[in-house]
């Protein structure tokens, strides 16, 4: 088997992940969703690190992890904050955006 | 699992896991984005991550493995289920799409998306590839070569993620902390604010219980029969969880009160046969 | 001594600048500020003509160049001026005539509160043209024409508060406008061919020069003359141009603005000499312009107005003789100095008249007027015979060459431009001796004016009639002075000069012209003279109702140009709102439109913003992708 097939998995679950942020309304489900197309990418890194024979790719993984373990805190504070404001964690309730 | 078999060929033995794993990968990936209930999406998650995991170390990343099993699935996830479990464990979202067109766009810009990365990633000649080996056994092992990474080539990435976790971790607490504004009230001004409100007077009723089962989420009944929704707690009078057995009751009473009706009416009819 | 030709023009142009400058405070000396200028730029003019008349005859002409006015490379223009001796002629004409009129105005606008405004314009008209025509190039001399429009405009408008003088004023300026394009076009043509706008290498470079292009250029400067000179078809303006105080129509419209446009074609000679055809043209407007505003000043009963046609008939003769080239241009001048004299007097006779008349114009309520107005009636009386012709006055002089030189330009043109002039003496004796026997003669027709105040004739003020007499002296005597002191000999090394061979000889066309002079008058006798004469006009016939209208002219223009005008305007405005605006309402709204829709993307919610954001990132892979395959 060619470790190329780990790429491919990469690019089925970023495509699941992304999908997930443009269907679900909840935040939290909508935030695993952007975790699950960082995962994808962490482990096309992983692949890719195995591929050229050099452990970069393993350390931009682990750069990935730590920004997203950042992410998380601030990101579930906010849903936490919005969700105490609005009493909703649903993205469309908060489209002040509008004109 | 051996540093050989990550470093310059795959296994059967792995082909099978990946074909495996990876099928119960992308089905934990589906789950997450199709359950209904936010902890259902959440485990469905940290099944797939536990599986990205074994692939980590499947592709000779063991420290990496380890890492997104005790700080990604053990920590992050946990993180996810502490705020599910504030927002409301049992809430389940409806999947009806509101937004005109949405759901076929999403879909597909996916497909699209999709195709366009498997069609790049096929095009590119990877048909042969270094392994690791070398690199993992370059300073002793996997964790010995990226801590000399690390701590050489990335320190300054390393040290401004480190500035970043901080600045994170204090905003997340500046997010979500509220600042007292007043001194909280002492029991005795609580209580006398009842008094002065006048209502609840004593403490708050117990909810209905039946000897059958657990029930503090059924209400207890007046003696009219109604249920008083104010016998059930707070939380799960907000989350709309209160089991509706009122009617039940109802028609227990009802039932009790005819046979006591029989009862008297045969006790009346033999006081008059033997008058 | 060249040094003064600046001066000449600086004096009135410093008295422009302080009347019209000075304020309310200079109300009261204003009108001798302003006199007093026009007469040093008089004296200055007597002192270089005395100067000059002690120089050779090839030597005479003085040169200043003061500072170069524009100064571009290849674009040379100086400001620059050239005295010979044909602009010492108009010199001494405009300022002394100037002067004189600037004399009768202190009287003539003595009620008038904007009077030291009215010197400050008069002032500027003699500064502009004195500088056109004492400059050394067309360009100045463009200047200078462009300078005496301005002030013809603002003194035919100043009595602004009428509206006919203001419509007046705007009528002629736009006319002028007209010409004046012919004179920028010919300029521009001149530097095109010859690289300069200077006198000397202009002129100098006909001969080796195309005759077409001296032809374009010729007409070009007709059509100019024609603007500033009132001919035919640009005649329009200068009836209505009576709207201006009498002075004005005397010193503009009569003695010398007008007459910028004989002096163009003069100066410019070489030019009309190499291109035949444009010479043509010009006998043949100044013939059409002389019978057409003698048969209008026959037909007006306003005073003015019909002394107005007869400088357009007069202003017409100049253009023909100049038309006639080397045989006519020494007559034209000539004739130019006398009618200077004569009609300028006769305007200034006109509005002693009106003066005495509550400002009537109308000769219908004239009649009498001899006894009341001793004065005025000699020096007009003897401008009338002056501008018909009468033997020994000047006009019989400048006239008769004329008529011999029109006769003398041969063949078929000849016999029919003489029979013209001829026939133009012979009208000319007639409405003159109209206007004479209305205003002057026959029984009382006066009306009280419009207050109910009847008219008390009176003679006019010293400072009115002393210039009149000196007219009327200038009327009587230049044609005799010019003939006997040798005008031919002054001007001939500047305009040159040839003998005519006509094929009449002098002896005749000047028993001819007496004699048609002598029945116009009969005729006018017989119509006028004899029988009273009505106060309210009889209906007339054809002709007369059409020359009372100016021979149709703003008829014709009205429905050539002005309707002409406004159909291409509505036209234009037509295609401006259709397919202008159309364009761009329809892209303003199609932008709108697509804007409504692209709105509708704007709905606010995350997601929807998510989904192009996907979808821009395929797009962003697939070019990726496409680019890396090609």
């Amino acid at each position: 088997m060619n470790p190329v097939n780990y790429l491919y998995l990469a690019a089925l679950l970023f495509t699941i992940g992304a999908a997930g942020v443009l269907i679900r309304r909840n935040a939290i489900v909508v935030f695993m969703c952007v975790e699950l197309m960082l995962n994808a990418c962490n482990l096309a890194f992983v692949t890719f690190s195995r591929m050229h024979g050099n452990l970069d790719g393993q350390i931009i993984a682990f750069f990935t992890m730590v920004v997203a373990a950042a992410e998380v805190v601030v990101g579930l504070a906010i849903i936490v904050s919005v969700f105490r404001a609005r009493h909703s964690a649903s993205v469309d309730d908060a489209s002040l955006m509008k004109l | 699992m051996s540093v050989n078999l990550a470093a310059y060929a795959t296994s059967s033995g792995e082909a099978f896991q990946f074909w495996v794993l990876g099928t119960v990968a992308v089905v934990g990936a589906l789950c997450t984005i199709l359950m209904r209930r936010a902890v259902h999406s959440a485990l469905c998650l940290a099944g797939t991550m536990i599986i990205l995991a074994v692939f980590y170390l499947a592709n000779g990343a063991y420290f990496l493995g380890i890492v997104q099993i005790v700080v990604y699935t053990g920590a992050i996830m946990m993180l996810f289920l502490f705020v599910v479990m504030l927002v409301g464990v049992t809430a389940a979202d409806s999947l009806k799409e509101t937004i005109k067109g949405q759901r076929w766009w999403a879909v597909a810009c996916g497909l699209g998306f999709g195709i366009l990365l498997v069609a790049g990633i096929g095009n590119a000649s990877l048909k042969e590839f270094a392994g690791l080996g070398a690199a993992n056994s370059a300073h002793g092992g996997n964790v010995e070569g990226l801590a000399a990474l690390i701590f050489t080539k990335y320190v300054f990435a390393f040290e401004i993620t480190g500035a970043l976790l901080i600045t994170a971790a204090v905003g997340a607490m500046v997010l979500t902390h509220r600042e007292r504004t007043e001194r909280a009230a002492t029991q005795r001004e609580l209580a006398e604010q009842r008094v002065r409100e006048g209502k609840h007077l004593p403490p708050l009723p117990a909810p209905g219980v039946y000897a059958r089962h657990n029930a503090v989420d059924i209400a207890g009944l007046l003696p009219d029969g109604t249920p008083a929704e104010l016998t059930v707690m707070q939380t799960l009078r907000k989350r709309g969880q209160i089991r509706d057995v009122s009617t039940e009751a109802l028609a227990d009473l009802k039932a009790l009160e005819q046979r006591s009706e029989e009862r008297l009416g045969r006790d009346r009819d033999e006081e008059e046969a033997t008058r | 001594m060249e040094n003064l030709i600046a001066l000449l023009i600086g004096a009135p142009l410093l008295g422009a600048a302080v009347l019209l400058l000075g304020g309310r405070r200079l109300d009261k000396a204003g009108h001798w500020i302003g006199t007093l200028l026009a007469a040093v730029s008089f004296v200055i003019g007597l002192a270089l003509f005395a100067d000059m008349l002690g120089r050779s005859a090839d030597d005479r002409a003085l040169h200043q160049r003061l500072y170069t006015w524009i100064p571009v490379e290849g674009f040379q223009a100086d400001m620059a001026f050239q005295l010979d001796q044909l602009s010492m002629t108009f010199v001494l004409l405009i300022s002394g005539v100037g002067t004189l009129i600037h004399v009768y105005s202190i009287g003539y606008m003595e009620h008038d509160e904007r009077r030291r405004r009215f010197f400050g314009y008069l002032n500027l008209f003699v500064a502009a043209m004195l500088l056109l025509v004492l400059a050394d190039n067309y360009l100045l001399l463009y200047f200078g024409w462009e300078g005496v429009g301005l002030a013809s405009y603002l003194l035919i408008g100043f009595w602004q508060h009428k509206p006919t003088a203001a419509t007046a004023a705007k009528k002629a300026f736009l006319v002028n406008r007209v010409g004046d394009m012919g004179l920028s076009i010919a300029i521009m043509i001149m530097f095109t061919t010859f690289g300069s706008f200077a006198f000397g290498p202009v002129l100098g470079a006909t001969g080796e020069t195309s005759e077409g292009k001296l032809t374009a250029i010729g007409l070009m400067l007709l059509l100019a003359a024609c603007g500033k000179s009132a001919q035919v078809p640009l005649q329009s303006w200068l009836g209505d141009a009576m709207e201006g105080p009498t002075p004005v129509s005397a010193l503009i419209h009569a003695a010398t603005m007008v007459t910028a446009g004989v002096y163009l074609i003069v100066r410019s000679a070489d030019i009309f000499n190499a291109a035949p055809d444009a010479q043509l043209v010009v006998t043949v407007v100044g013939a059409v312009t002389l019978l057409f505003g003698a048969i209008v000043g026959c037909a007006k009963d306003d005073i003015k107005k019909a002394l107005a046609g007869s400088t357009m008939s007069q202003i017409g003769y100049m253009i023909l003789a100049a038309g006639l080239g080397p045989i006519g241009y020494v007559f034209a001048i000539m004739h130019l100095v006398t009618h200077g004299f004569f009609k300028a007097g006769l305007f200034l006779g006109a509005g002693s008249v009106m003066h005495g008349m509550n400002d009537e114009v109308d000769m219908r309520k004239y009649g009498g007027l001899r006894k009341y107005m001793p004065v005025t009636f000699i020096t007009f009386g003897l401008g009338y015979l002056a501008i018909i012709g009468f033997p020994g006055l000047s006009g019989f002089f400048s006239k008769d060459k004329i008529i011999e030189a029109a006769f003398a330009k041969g063949g078929t043109e000849g016999w029919i431009l003489g029979a013209v002039t001829l026939l133009g003496a012979a009208i000319t004796a007639y409405y003159m001796t109209r206007v004479m026997l209305m205003t002057f003669f026959g029984e009382k027709r006066w009306q009280p004016d419009a207050d109910g105040n009847p008219p008390h004739p009176h003679e006019s003020p010293k400072t009115m009639v002393i210039p009149m007499v000196l007219l009327a002296v200038g009327s009587v005597a230049a044609g005799a002075f010019f003939e006997f002191a040798g005008f031919v000999e002054w001007l001939e090394p500047v305009t040159g000069f040839a003998h005519g061979h006509s094929p009449l000889s002098a002896t005749t066309v000047t028993t001819a012209t007496v004699a048609v002079m002598v029945i116009g008058v009969g005729l006018a006798y017989v119509q006028y003279g004899r029988k009273p004469v009505p106060v309210v006009a009889p209906r007339g016939s054809l002709l007369t109702r059409a020359a009372r209208r100016d021979l149709l002219q703003d008829d014709l223009n009205h429905a050539v140009f002005v309707r002409g005008g406004t159909h291409l305007t509505r036209s234009l405005v037509y295609v401006d709102h259709t397919l202008v605006d159309g364009v761009v309402n329809g892209t303003a709204a199609s932008v709108g439109g697509l804007s409504g829709r692209l709105r509708k993307l704007q709905n606010g919610y995350a997601r929807s913003y998510a989904v192009s954001m996907f979808g821009g990132t395929a797009v962003l892979i697939a070019a990726t992708l496409l680019m890396r395959a090609v």
